[in-house]
């Protein structure tokens, strides 16, 4: 199966580290892909609160480039990595393909550009496309370095869940915690694993965002965990940036390091920590590694 | 009131009369166009308009214009038939026509009701009127039939409506096969350890009348079955129960138990239904000590003989009466009938399907049914309040409406849990001194006492939160929530979201038809709301009847019901079946099939299709031959025949057709 690889704007700034560590294991998995040509902007978050129709209409433009870039194929899977595009544009799908109304606006918009979506695209998180199609068995198989006693907690955020269930639980999802297994690692059972980030709130009321991220990083790491697996550039941004204004607000002592889940496959793939990006992480993986033998510690 | 010009054409005389059912059809259909309409249809000779068709005036109304007009059709635009058919069949007969003689046109369920457009609402009554003038015209004169009512009544399930109607109908004398599909009758009532707001015991009051089930001479009791199969009509019924084997000797064995403290299982290991799953039992158990029949069995699933074959068999051994039948297999039995209740009962919500309340990942949340069976006296803790881990709990949180008045699982109110949830806050309060806090959307106490129940509760120091949480969580915040289940609420009351701590919580579950409701509907032949609760003929005035004559129902597989409400519905439902199997005969429908003798090339497919063998073949003029007396009306010989020679009374393929061309020629 060929996918399209739809980056998002994250992936090609902040989040250069998910888009590396991505990259990496689908190379690693012998993931056949293809980066979508002349993408543009998902249409997330200031577009979706000011008017709904552009955004839409933005993300349509996406889901008919990949369309017309696989134009021979029944279905075309778009993998999403940065969880606001996986949302965003599965909703511009679902308000286009729902309703009528909206949906023969943004086609007429489309129209214009001499453009076209025909209902042929099917979006995909990485992690659906790495434990529904590839499945355990073979990421199991490639595994070079386990992560063994490494105790991740994965955090899920909330747009991979919610409001579109579609392959995990919404509220207690499994997914990752079966990969992280599948890698050699000790899943830690917490109960947090949707709960709010901070969101954007981090950056206007930053009071507010803190809090939400400190109780989700206090939690992990009273659980035991040595990190936190992330899947969606904002969550693990909002994480890891803060700990130490956190610590001082909070009296809180949280030192954790927050990583995507494609990166710590990458480590248990043996793939070099510069082509996952480890360098760019603001707290280092390091200290969870140095007292186990056998791991190379990342220079920051 | 308007009649129109007097027409003379043909034999048939027709009188259409229209009913404005007070705004019910004239706020929506231009009622005295579609009389005046009717007017210019052929053989026509009087139309009406009046407020009420129904009303003695209304009837009369036509029993004068039948005189007066001499007319010898009467059509009648108003309401459902299954209102209101009989009374104008009535009146017609009353004018001295014959009652089939009569056609009603629904211009209220099917056109004022579920129409928006006025315009278009009189069209399609205008549309339907001219089809009942043109198939009244081919209508036949027929005469009803009579015929004897077996008095013998099946109850099926056996919890406290199932106990009670059962009860009344044997007192007054009739026969009653009385079904359940759990090893003994009691349902959930006999799990229950206090009942509101009296809290009088359930069991000192239930198990008297289980006993007496077992007791009456006019009970026949067969619990461990189901019903496989239901044939017949109102009156008539022929029912197929299968017995499932319990392994025992039903009559041999008189529930000494001994059985049970032989079992090679010196601990109960499996699951116990009836302490749902709080406690063990052996492979061969008595579900409960007051369970009736007092009668063990066993569980094939988990008894070593039928798993490996091999086992010393000590029950067989200490069964001095040879009770013991590991041979017994499944048993059918084939019962007549004249009405049937059903009194099949719900189930409780499954909390899994809410995992943001944590049921089934942290073993200190409980559903109310558990808690039941843990304050019970006879339960699995002998009534002491002890978590699964052995503590007794300084704080317990009641959430209230778990499964209920949420549109993501069930809309609808399930009408007990706020009592029941006051009801369990009492006695754990009482037992354990614990900090109870229920948190309830809107309290919901109407009944005798309940209002003054819940003041009780108020005055006792429960805490009342008022607000749907959001979830249960294990992750503290602050030391003191350490190692406690936290309730995340929003305070709606003062606005503030609150985190409670506590050692406890108890999902006060709603209620729920049961999974195989559909397949009982099916059997049974009767309706089901989109919810899966059996469907009542009137929601006001025939709450115990079904679309199907003959058949009852009760309790809360109509919905979700008390204990009181169900027993008053027990009751009524027995009523009725007495009032049907009591008259001795029941009137029937002429909608059986006969056979044009011209028309039937005598091809003999029906014979093989007639479900109740009520077609014979006659050779020497080569042809069907219909026996009405057997005859049940399904119509499966009409669509079968290809020469259109077998048609069924009120349905023949004439009528049907003037009825179709009347539409199609209007529009």
């Amino acid at each position: 199966m060929r996918y399209i690889y739809y980056p998002g704007c994250s992936l090609k700034g902040t989040g250069r580290a998910y888009e590396e560590s991505v990259l990496a294991v689908f190379r690693a998995l012998e993931l056949q892909f293809e980066e979508l040509d002349d993408w543009n902007c998902c249409g997330a978050t200031a577009y979706m609160a000011i008017d709904e129709l552009q955004a839409f209409t933005l993300a349509a433009r996406n889901l008919a480039l990949a369309e017309k870039q696989f134009a021979d194929e029944e279905e075309v899977n778009i993998i999403a990595p940065c969880s606001a595009c996986y949302l965003v544009l599965m909703k511009a799908q679902h308000y286009i393909e729902e309703y009528t109304e909206i949906g023969d606006q943004i086609r007429s918009a489309l129209k214009e550009c001499h453009m076209e979506y025909e209902g042929r695209i099917r979006i995909r998180h990485p992690l659906d496309v790495f434990v529904n199609d590839i499945g355990l068995e073979k990421i199991k198989s490639l595994v070079r370095k386990p992560l063994d006693g490494l105790r991740v907690a994965s955090y899920y955020g909330c747009q991979m869940v919610r409001p579109y269930k579609v392959f995990d639980h919404h509220y207690s999802p499994t997914t990752m915690d079966d990969l992280m297994r599948a890698l050699g690692a000790k899943a830690v059972d917490w109960s947090l694993k949707t709960r709010c980030c901070g969101g954007s709130l981090t950056g206007t009321i930053e009071q507010v965002g803190m809090r939400l991220s400190f109780i989700l990083l206090n939690e992990a790491q009273k659980r035991g965990a040595n990190v936190i697996a992330t899947s969606c550039p904002l969550c693990q941004f909002n994480l890891e940036c803060y700990q130490g204004s956190m610590n001082r607000k909070f009296n809180g002592s949280v030192d954790l390091p927050a990583a995507y889940f494609t990166q710590l496959m990458g480590m248990a793939y043996g793939i070099s920590n510069r082509e996952l990006g480890l360098q760019r992480l603001f707290v280092p993986m390091t200290s969870q590694f140095s007292k186990k033998e056998g791991y190379q510690h990342v220079g920051v | 009131m308007s009649a129109f010009d007097i027409q003379e054409n043909g034999d048939f005389r027709i009188g259409v009369f229209v009913c404005d059912c007070g705004i019910n059809i004239a706020g929506k259909v231009n009622v005295s166009a579609v009389a005046e309409f009717a007017g210019t249809l052929p053989n026509v000779v009087v139309t009406r308009e009046y407020k009420f068709m129904c009303s003695d005036p209304g009837q009369e109304l036509i029993q004068n214009d039948v005189k007066e007009f001499r007319l010898n059709r009467v059509v009648v635009a108003s309401c459902s038939p299954l209102m209101h058919e009989a009374t104008f069949r009535r009146a017609t007969a009353e004018a001295g026509l014959n009652q089939y003689f009569f056609q009603m046109v629904n211009i209220r369920e099917h056109v004022s009701w579920v129409t928006e457009n006025e315009y278009l609402a009189t069209e399609k009554a205008k549309a339907l009127v001219a089809a009942a003038v043109r198939r009244v015209k081919v209508h036949r004169a027929l005469e009803s039939k009579s015929v004897p009512v077996n008095p013998d009544v099946l109850v099926v399930g056996g919890g406290i409506a199932g106990i009670h109607a059962a009860l009344t109908i044997a007192n007054a004398g009739k026969k009653v096969y009385l079904v359940e599909r759990e090893p003994t009758i009691g349902g959930h009532m006999a799990k229950f350890d206090k009942t509101f707001p009296t809290l009088d015991c359930a069991a000192c009051i239930l198990t008297p009348k289980m006993s007496s089930v077992k007791a009456h001479k006019n009970i026949t009791l067969w619990t461990y079955s189901e019903i496989d199969k239901v044939d017949g009509f109102a009156g008539n019924f022929t029912v197929r129960v299968k017995r499932k084997p319990r392994y025992i000797k039903e009559e041999d064995c008189v529930g000494c138990n001994l059985c049970v403290e032989a079992c090679i299982f010196k601990e109960g290991k499996f699951e116990d239904e009836f302490n749902v799953g709080l406690s063990k039992r052996k492979p061969i158990y008595m579900p409960f000590p007051q369970a009736t029949p007092s009668v063990v069995l066993i569980d094939p699933e988990t008894c070593l003989h039928f798993k490996t074959g091999k086992c010393k068999q000590k029950c067989v051994e200490v069964c001095e009466r040879g009770a013991i039948d590991f041979n017994q297999q499944e048993e059918f039995k084939e019962i007549n009938v004249g009405a049937i209740i059903l009194a099949t009962g719900f189930k409780t919500f499954d909390p899994h399907r809410i995992s943001e309340y944590g049921y089934g990942v942290y073993p200190n949340v409980y559903t109310s049914l558990e808690i039941e069976r843990l304050v019970n006296a006879s339960g699995p803790t002998q009534g002491e309040v002890l978590m699964r881990d052995g503590r007794k709990p300084k704080s317990v949180a009641i959430i209230h409406c778990v499964g209920s008045r949420d549109r993501k699982t069930n809309a609808y109110c399930s009408r007990v849990c706020c009592m029941y949830s006051l009801k369990l806050a009492h006695l754990i309060k009482e037992r354990t001194g614990a900090e109870i806090y229920n948190y309830y959307i809107d309290m919901r106490t109407p009944g005798k006492g309940y209002e003054e129940f819940y003041d009780k509760l108020l005055q006792e120091g429960v805490h009342f939160i008022r607000g749907r949480v959001a979830e249960v969580t294990n992750w503290a915040m602050v030391p003191s929530e350490e190692d406690k289940l936290i309730i995340r609420a929003e305070d709606t009351l003062i606005g503030v979201a609150r985190r409670v701590p506590v050692d406890m919580v108890i999902l006060s579950v709603g209620l729920e038809a049961h999974d195989d409701a559909g397949e009982v509907q099916r059997l049974f032949n009767i309706s089901c709301s989109k919810e899966g609760w059996f469907l009542e003929r009137h929601p006001k005035l025939a709450p115990v009847s079904t679309f199907t004559d003959g058949i009852f129902i009760a309790g809360a597989c109509q919905g979700p019901k008390d204990i009181p409400d169900t027993v008053a519905q027990a009751g009524a439902a027995a009523a009725e079946a007495l009032a049907m199997v009591d008259i001795g005969h029941v009137e029937l429908e002429p909608n059986t099939a006969n056979v044009e003798t011209v028309m039937c090339s005598g091809c003999k497919t029906c014979i093989s299709m007639c479900p109740f063998s009520a077609i014979t073949f006659d050779a020497e003029n080569w042809r069907a031959e219909f026996n009405e007396a057997l005859c049940k009306g399904c119509g499966t010989c009409v669509v079968t025949c290809p020469t259109g020679a077998a048609q069924q009374h009120l349905y023949t393929d004439d009528e049907m057709y003037e009825e179709i061309e009347g539409v199609l020629h209007y529009v």
